[in-house]
């Protein structure tokens, strides 16, 4: 003990220069949420995916002189071909096709052998036959290829994505407008109010949706409409039920009844204290519904009861697609692909949503 | 709890009667009548409108259709499919298959997907549980007709292990693929539920007070947290039928099943009212009934619901 | 008496996203046989995982990095989980914080309470199935037998308590952990389980440590109080010495912040601040940062515990021959005088 220096035993007193070490930096909400969301790789390379199709849909059609329902017979079936790219023996404008090698007669002009194999004691070849240069088209590129009209595939593509995102943003606003007012409504009125709401809820839940849509589909014609309809009817269910739920919570925390006692009235309590309040799960509901929307419009469209050709949707270019899906299966695989892309990237970033938003739901 | 039962009976009962006067309104409604046929005489349409009951008071004929429909499962007979078939025998014929295919699915789905979810839960953060979670994922974002096409293209087509279209003769082999392709949402749901469930419980009070006991974690796992997580995974069932009637519709479209699904897209295509409404009917009845199920059994499962009697839904 | 658990510099660090945390920064402690040892302090003083890591379940992305808990010769860090799983439950049980929360719901308390009796000393259902009745009788539940088959929902807070205590009680351990097990409870509720705790260990005659952030509530039950800051222990001593004598200025915040009858509300004490971050620990003393009495030392060096009597001993520089002195402040001085004078 005695080798301590003495001077070491000083009092010191609390100052200024001495509580700055005390201080810990706190983060916003907002910034917490935007650093937590910017950790999750799959929600931020969703909303990049997001973004580049976006983009696409919104210029792709401008991008060539052919339009989305522009019928040009000649052209019909072609497989993709896209300049540049076809040198590296993809997107090249060829098929390749399976024959036993007694029938193939190879035209060296536009066909050749890339394999040959037996079979069961026959002697098989599969033969790449560029059927641009077969039909003598050789300044013709469709990037996309054809369908079996010779419609262009990219301008139908990205036309079609349109579509998608014209359903994501119809479904996000619909949960918006018509799934907040309600549940807003149904929760902050509460009483007899609320039971009837609730009761037309739960008969509305009770009907399966694609009932709703093919009784719609019935009285009107299958098109965007009727479409467009049934998600008015049926797509806020599951927002209000969530908003419902939170403003009951919330109305019995202690800060709207002292926002009440303090003279706001019920529209300022609504807007200052309870929606800031639900926004995140708000937002993160709203990002979860976009994906089942988008299923929905293309599956419709695919069984028959959607948008109708010559109209383009990702629905219907599958739909045309799985038709020649044996011989052409380039003409389900674009619009397969950005379908099942849009789907799992909503899907990634609204999980990524929720977790920034919910940091509870995550661990470490 | 019978308040609960009743409550809930009567409300599944309000939400049918709803739709059938829903579809007994288009019924009345569709433009253009069964009997608008150009060679018929005033006479005759008269005949026929007595024939069908179409000559009483819109409540009475709402009473004998819901009558027809609830006791005697008559929708009529289809106008443009078969002509002047019972539509009840359409059905009959063809439902087996919808059903069954459809009970094929959860039974390879639920169970698929349980043991995903567990095994993800459990082994936290390893390679299995990033796999059922890729699982979970692209079940639940890539259309259940994309995974048909796909199936029927691969394993159909290009492989030739399963017949590509439905086979009389082949029934058994022709099921495999339109099940495997249904089950997958039913897989990727289960499965994220089971770990979402497994995980919250693991984090519970009640577990590390059953490991306080010095049980081994199999037991732990077993008598605390499976039948915790389990009860829950019932409330699932109810959205995935909706995933399922949906996609019975495209599998069936795909694989040319004659199950219900088809005959709903065709009847739909060619205008055969009658048809369209009886199956939109027994989709509605069996949404409605598999929910009632779903909350019935959730009530008897779990204890806390058995006694208190009180709802589900927040 | 006899030592039935020691605790010797024992060192845990926790991985987290943001860095390691060294929740546990060398503790040790004793546990008597028969004795109430009750180890206070705040939220995030390490007082859980002390508790967590002697009944060997501590979180999988915790590393003990040093240290050695010895319970019955042995070692309870260097057991396998399968030698863990004996103890565990059998001659160590434990008590919750939330009897709400803590409880299986999906499983009568009856099953609850017999399942260790059935693991750890092989009786027959039915035997089992007596006993856990007495022990509900035991516990101070109105007709035990009906009770057996009921679901926890069924029970108040209070009752669901109770029931946790039976289940710790059923394998007749030497030791038992209550981690803050009237915390989550209404008052009055409150004091039943604390004298219901202390009954049990007159009864029985096992070990306990109990958990608590508040002086207040163990003053008539434990036999020795340790109290926990930021990972280490900073004070220890008989149940007299750390009420009526402490040295430490967080004991006396601690003391301080107890209502009593003569505390008006308005005077309600808080100790200043918040604890410190573990992930990289201040240098000297954790507490000089919130302390009233600081020194230049406090921030230089970790202070080593200084002996007060044989039970009693300090870690503070306030302690050192070459430090100021410092007096435990009056209001608290004048307190301990009134209690002593009502008492005696």
């Amino acid at each position: 003990m005695l080798n301590y220096d003495k001077s070491r035993f000083e009092r010191i007193f609390r100052d200024s220069s001495n509580e700055r070490e005390i201080l810990v930096h706190n983060a916003s909400f907002f910034q917490d949420t935007l650093k937590r969301f910017k950790k999750n790789k799959g929600a931020v390379v969703g909303l990049i995916v997001i973004t580049i199709v976006l983009f696409f849909s919104l210029i792709g059609p401008f991008m060539n002189s052919y339009k989305y329902d522009q019928v040009m017979t000649e052209y019909e079936k072609l497989p993709p071909r896209i300049p540049i790219v076809e040198k590296l023996g993809i997107l090249d404008g060829t098929i390749v096709e399976t024959k036993t090698k007694a029938r193939a007669k190879i035209n060296p002009d536009y066909e050749r052998i890339v394999k040959e194999y037996v079979v069961n004691g026959k002697e098989m070849v599969d033969v790449e036959r560029n059927i641009y240069k077969e039909k003598g088209f050789d300044d013709v590129y469709f990037w996309f290829g054809t369908d079996t009209l010779g419609r262009d595939q990219w301008t139908r593509v990205w036309t079609g994505t349109r579509v998608s995102f014209y359903i994501a943003f119809l479904a996000v606003l619909i949960d918006m407008v018509i799934g907040i007012t309600y549940g807003m409504i149904s929760g902050y009125k509460g009483g007899r109010t609320d039971t009837i709401m609730q009761r037309v809820v739960e008969i509305i839940v009770g009907i399966p949706r694609l009932v709703i849509v093919t009784l719609l589909v019935l009285v009107l014609n299958p098109g965007l409409m009727s479409i467009t309809l049934a998600l008015i009817l049926t797509g806020w269910i599951g927002m209000s039920r969530v908003v419902r739920s939170q403003v009951l919570k919330l109305k019995s925390f202690e800060f709207i009844l002292a926002s009440r006692t303090l003279g706001s009235s019920d529209s300022q309590i609504i807007i200052k204290d309870i929606l800031p309040n639900i926004f995140g799960q708000v937002l993160v509901m709203s990002m979860f519904s976009v994906p089942s929307a988008i299923f929905y419009e293309s599956f419709l469209a695919f069984i028959g009861l959607g948008l109708q050709p010559p109209m383009a949707s990702l629905g219907v270019l599958i739909s045309d697609g799985y038709k020649s899906i044996m011989v052409y299966p380039h003409m389900l695989l674009f619009p397969v692909v950005i379908l099942a892309l849009l789907m799992l990237t909503f899907n990634l970033l609204a999980d990524g949503l929720r977790d920034a938003l919910d940091p509870k739901m995550k661990e470490e | 709890m019978t308040k609960y039962i009743l409550k809930r009976l009567g409300m599944a009962a309000l939400t049918l009667l709803v739709i059938l006067f829903i579809l007994f309104l288009l019924l009345e409604f569709m433009p253009g009548s069964p009997f608008n046929d150009e060679k018929l005489s005033p006479d005759q349409i008269a005949n026929l409108n007595a024939l069908y009951g179409l000559d009483k008071s819109p409540v009475i004929r709402f009473l004998i259709f819901v009558k027809n429909v609830v006791l005697h499962q008559d929708f009529g007979i289809s106008f443009v499919i078969k002509k002047n078939a019972a539509i009840s025998d359409m059905i009959s014929s063809r439902i087996g298959i919808t059903i069954k295919i459809g009970l094929q699915a959860i039974l390879i789905g639920t169970v698929t997907g349980i043991v995903l979810g567990v095994i993800a839960g459990i082994k936290r953060n390893t390679i299995f549980d990033t796999l059922t979670t890729i699982i979970a994922v692209l079940g639940v974002s890539i259309p259940s007709y994309v995974f048909a096409l796909g199936l029927s293209y691969y394993f159909g087509y290009k492989m030739r292990l399963f017949p590509i279209t439905f086979d009389i003769d082949d029934t058994v082999r022709s099921m495999v693929l339109p099940s495997i392709a249904l089950s997958m949402f039913v897989i990727a749901q289960t499965a994220r539920f089971m770990r979402m469930e497994l995980i919250d419980i693991f984090k519970s009070d009640y577990i590390q007070l059953a490991e306080s006991k010095g049980l081994s974690n199999l037991k732990v796992i077993i008598r605390h947290a499976l039948r915790n997580a389990m009860i829950p995974v019932i409330t699932v069932l109810g959205p995935l039928l909706v995933g399922l009637m949906t996609g019975s519709l495209v599998v069936e479209k795909i694989f040319g099943i004659p199950g219900i699904g088809s005959l709903l897209i065709q009847a739909i295509q060619v205008n055969d009212f009658n048809v369209v409404i009886a199956i939109a009917f027994i989709y509605s009845f069996l949404y409605i009934f598999v929910n009632l199920l779903v909350d019935l059994l959730y009530g008897i499962i779990d204890p806390r619901i058995r006694v208190q009697g009180g709802g589900t839904n927040a | 008496m006899k030592k039935i658990l020691r605790v010797n510099d024992l060192r845990i660090s926790f991985k987290t996203n943001s860095g390691n945390v060294q929740a546990i920064r060398g503790v040790s402690f004793n546990l008597f046989k028969g004795e109430t040892l009750a180890i206070v302090g705040e939220s995030g003083s390490g007082k859980s995982v002390t508790t967590k890591a002697i009944m060997g379940m501590l979180a999988n992305n915790a590393t003990v990095e040093q240290g050695s808990i010895l319970f019955d010769g042995n070692d309870i860090l260097k057991l396998t989980k399968r030698e863990l799983t004996k103890i565990r439950g059998s001659r160590i049980s434990m008590i919750f914080q939330d009897p709400m929360t803590s409880l299986n719901p999906t499983m009568t308390i009856g099953k609850q309470i017999m399942e260790s009796m059935l693991e750890h000393r092989k009786m027959k259902r039915s035997d089992a199935k007596i006993k856990v009745i007495e022990l509900l009788d035991l516990v101070g539940i109105e007709s035990p037998s009906k009770r057996f088959k009921s679901y926890p929902h069924q029970l108040s807070g209070g009752m669901r308590q109770r029931v946790v205590i039976a289940i710790a009680l059923a394998s007749e351990p030497d030791i038992l952990i209550a981690d803050e097990p009237t915390t989550a409870l209404d008052v009055t509720i409150q004091s039943q389980i604390l004298e219901l705790i202390k009954e049990l260990q007159m009864k029985l005659k096992i070990s306990i440590i109990f958990i608590t952030h508040d002086l207040g509530v163990v003053a008539n039950m434990a036999d020795r109080v340790a109290v926990m800051y930021a990972g280490k222990i900073v004070e220890y001593g008989l149940s007299d010495e750390i009420y009526y004598d402490s040295k430490h200025p967080y004991t006396w915040g601690l003391l301080a912040s107890v209502p009593d009858m003569s505390t008006k509300v308005d005077m309600l004490y808080s100790i200043p601040g918040t604890t410190p971050n573990l992930i990289s620990p201040p240098v000297g003393d954790a507490f000089a940062y919130r302390s009233e009495h600081t020194l230049k030392i406090d921030f230089e060096e970790q202070p080593p515990f200084f002996k007060v009597s044989d039970t009693h001993y300090v870690a503070s520089w306030l302690l050192h021959e070459y430090a100021p002195k410092i007096e435990m402040p009056e209001h608290l001085q004048r307190r301990i005088k009134l209690m002593l004078s009502e008492e005696y």
